[in-house]
């Protein structure tokens, strides 16, 4: 439920696959794609994502300790919902972009849709 | 709870609202251990599949222009990080092998083309000839699902053997080493019928 000129907040469990991590939302090297999640315009307006700390793990395959996520973490959004927000159910729609590897191969990168369905009141 | 394809996620009414999505890459169809050498017998060998892309000059690479030479072709990108180890066990392969027959072909599968890709080969000091890949032929090449993904193609034109990951570089000498020995072949790259190169403009 989301409440008239109030906050919400939106938690997004990601489990990755044994075996693979996924860079973070900031990797050290400018030709590593980040993490990412982005909304699409809604009646909502999303003020701030936070994304976990990341993990600083070494590979064979790297000099130096890459920037990732492995195993289950949180991504967490903020939005505030308008005082003239509809009320009524709403769809948010997000976008996780992720590119993942494991300790010999990548995966190219990829775009999964994430839905949240919330009902808009007035309190 | 709702799924999409491979993702799923679930809301619960509050003030608080939570999603959850499980991200399975091994249902990409690579699995966790998918790392494979296949080295094939002269006999099994089958043709590598002609193109003709342009490389960072603008100047077409074709895959026939290399008739009679070993050729070590690599599928790579620039955010595929082991990929990056091997890139300097490829320059040393050229510019040690290449008076004897042998070259080394990268195919980038950077969405983002020459953008990123002309710098990155700069910053890397890459010798050998280099195109920008696309789906289609990397279909050709059995779908290329993940990188690095190389194949040693005999000087008939023929693929000896694919590699799908990072694999150690004495694998690489070893094969190269094998296939330069080997007597040439009376035959050059041999034509696919009902089959085109596949091109692309440079970007």
């Amino acid at each position: 439920m989301a409440v008239r000129n109030a906050p919400l907040t939106a938690k997004l469990t990601v489990q990755v696959s044994n075996g693979y991590h996924v860079n973070s939302n900031a990797p050290a090297d400018e030709y590593l794609i980040p993490l990412k999640l982005t909304w699409d315009e809604s009646a909502l307006k999303a003020v701030e994502t936070a994304y976990p700390k990341p993990e600083l793990v070494n590979y064979s395959f790297s000099p130096k300790p890459l920037s990732v996520y492995s195993g289950q973490f949180d991504i967490v959004t903020r939005f505030q919902v308008p005082s003239g927000a509809a009320l009524g159910p709403s769809v948010l729609v997000g976008k996780l972009r992720y590119q993942a590897c494991n300790d010999s191969m990548c995966l190219p990168p990829k775009v999964v849709q994430v839905k949240l369905l919330i009902d808009i009141r007035t309190q | 709870m709702k799924t999409e394809g491979f993702m799923k996620f679930t809301t619960w009414a509050t003030i608080t609202a939570a999603a959850a999505i499980c991200l399975l890459l091994a249902a990409c169809g690579v699995s966790e251990n998918a790392t494979h050498e296949a080295s094939m017998l002269d006999k099994d060998r089958k043709n590598a599949p002609e193109f003709a892309l342009r490389d960072v000059n603008g100047a077409t690479v074709r895959l026939s222009d290399y008739r009679g030479k070993v050729v070590l072709l690599n599928f790579w990108a620039t955010w595929c990080d082991p990929c990056r180890v091997e890139i300097p066990w490829f320059i040393e392969f050229e510019q040690k092998n290449k008076d004897r027959g042998f070259a080394v072909i990268g195919i980038s599968m950077d969405e983002q083309g020459w953008k990123v890709v002309r710098p990155f080969l700069a910053q890397m000091k890459v010798n050998y000839r280099n195109v920008v890949g696309t789906d289609m032929l990397a279909q050709l090449y059995g779908g290329v699902e993940s990188l690095p993904t190389t194949f040693l193609i005999d000087r008939e034109g023929r693929v000896a053997s694919g590699h799908l990951g990072l694999v150690s570089k004495s694998v690489y000498q070893n094969e190269i080493q094998e296939l330069l020995s080997a007597p040439p072949g009376k035959s050059g790259i041999p034509s696919l019928p009902g089959v085109q190169p596949v091109t692309a403009g440079s970007n």
